[in-house]
């Protein structure tokens, strides 16, 4: 008995608790957009739509699928995939890519066949086949979508690097 | 033995007597009906098995080819237009869909045995199960894609650059089929160690 009591004051309290927020919440919810507005624009995919509102996602962005390879930004960069891959098998059954880019069948489909290093284990040892650490090829390769850039890039690459470190060195 | 002998004297006596109350025409009419009846009642039932709802009322194939068929092409994509089941499985020329229904009766015997009624023995029957599809289609020239994909309504131009390619030359030329490169496209492929090399893991 005391404890249905207890239990029914605990109710109240929760409902009381509640009333008040609910008034509360509005300015919350205010003061939350500003700080949000403040932010970077692009802190999500949501941008900066606030947490209740539903907003329209952006329209997916066609891929690029021109096969012409990209320049790689720095020496140690896995190139880019210069085609669509939406619906390759890549589980550990079957590796669609490697079903032109293995060594084997690279030059049925003349596709580059991957390099010797995928092939390397962790003691730089070669094997006869790729290597399970290098089997999932889009934890490195992704493919390339013909959409804006979402923030400006101020990369610099090496070679502009290693310029502007002689020009200070002649002065 | 001198039983039977007698009982099929005695059907062939039945036959082989004109009928002594019924006229011919309505022997003639009442056939004629029967018969339509029968052939209209056969296809109908034939036509059933033909049907998704049909394939997809075992849970091994509800749950496998069926399951992984919808997050493909041929289930989802911009036109709606979609393939089921028989569309690729069963020939749609009556001569081949009977054969391939006498077939199936080995899948019947699947059942009731229970050959693939689990997860784990569809995955270790999925190469034997695959290779069947693969060894029919290129054996047919891949007539059951072709009831769609008509090569002589494909535009090279709107294909991307290595798709037209190929078509243009492997596929025109006969020496490829559909099946020789698109496999794979509806269901999941197995392991295809000792088929393709280099595309599985050992």
């Amino acid at each position: 008995m005391k404890n249905t009591l207890m239990n029914n004051v605990a109710t109240l309290f929760a409902t009381a608790a509640l009333a008040v927020s609910s008034v509360m919440l509005p300015s919350i919810a205010s003061a939350t957009d500003a700080v949000i507005d403040n932010a970077p624009q692009v802190s999500t995919l949501r941008g900066v739509a606030p947490l209740n509102a539903e907003v329209t996602p952006p329209i997916i962005e066609k891929v690029e699928n021109n096969d012409l390879k990209r320049q790689r930004d720095y020496p140690q960069q896995p190139p880019t995939i210069p085609h669509d891959i939406s619906k390759y098998q890549l589980d550990k059954n079957f590796n669609k890519c490697m079903d032109c880019h293995s060594r084997k069948l690279a030059d049925e489909a003349q596709a580059p066949a991957v390099s010797v290093t995928h092939y390397m284990n962790r003691d730089g040892e070669f094997l006869g086949e790729v290597s399970p650490r290098r089997y999932f090829c889009t934890q490195c390769h992704v493919h390339q979508l013909e959409g804006e850039p979402l923030v400006e890039n101020t990369f610099t690459d090496v070679d502009e690097l290693i310029k502007q470190s002689i020009a200070r060195d002649k002065k | 033995m001198n039983k039977i002998i007698h009982l099929l004297k005695l059907v062939w006596t039945i036959l082989s007597k004109p009928a002594v109350h019924l006229s011919l025409g309505f022997l003639t009419i009442s056939g004629f009906i029967a018969g339509v009846i029968f052939w209209g009642g056969f296809n109908t039932a034939m036509e059933l098995t033909n049907t998704e709802e049909f394939c997809t009322s075992c849970h091994e194939m509800r749950d496998n080819p069926f399951m992984e068929l919808q997050t493909t092409i041929h289930y989802s994509n911009r036109s709606g237009v979609r393939a089921i089941c028989s569309d690729c499985h069963v020939p749609h020329n009556w001569t081949d869909k009977i054969a391939r229904k006498m077939q199936a009766s080995k899948e019947v015997w699947g059942k009731i045995f229970g050959t693939i009624d689990t997860r784990e023995k569809f995955e270790g029957h999925r190469l034997q199960l695959a290779q069947n599809e693969w060894t029919r289609l290129k054996a047919n020239d891949s007539l059951e894609c072709r009831n769609c994909h008509q090569f002589d309504s494909m535009d090279f131009t709107r294909q991307s650059k290595r798709a037209a390619k190929q078509h243009s030359s492997a596929l025109a030329n006969g020496e490829k089929t559909c099946i020789d490169c698109h496999k794979g496209i509806a269901h999941k492929l197995p392991n295809m160690e000792g088929v393709r090399e280099g595309t599985s893991p050992h």
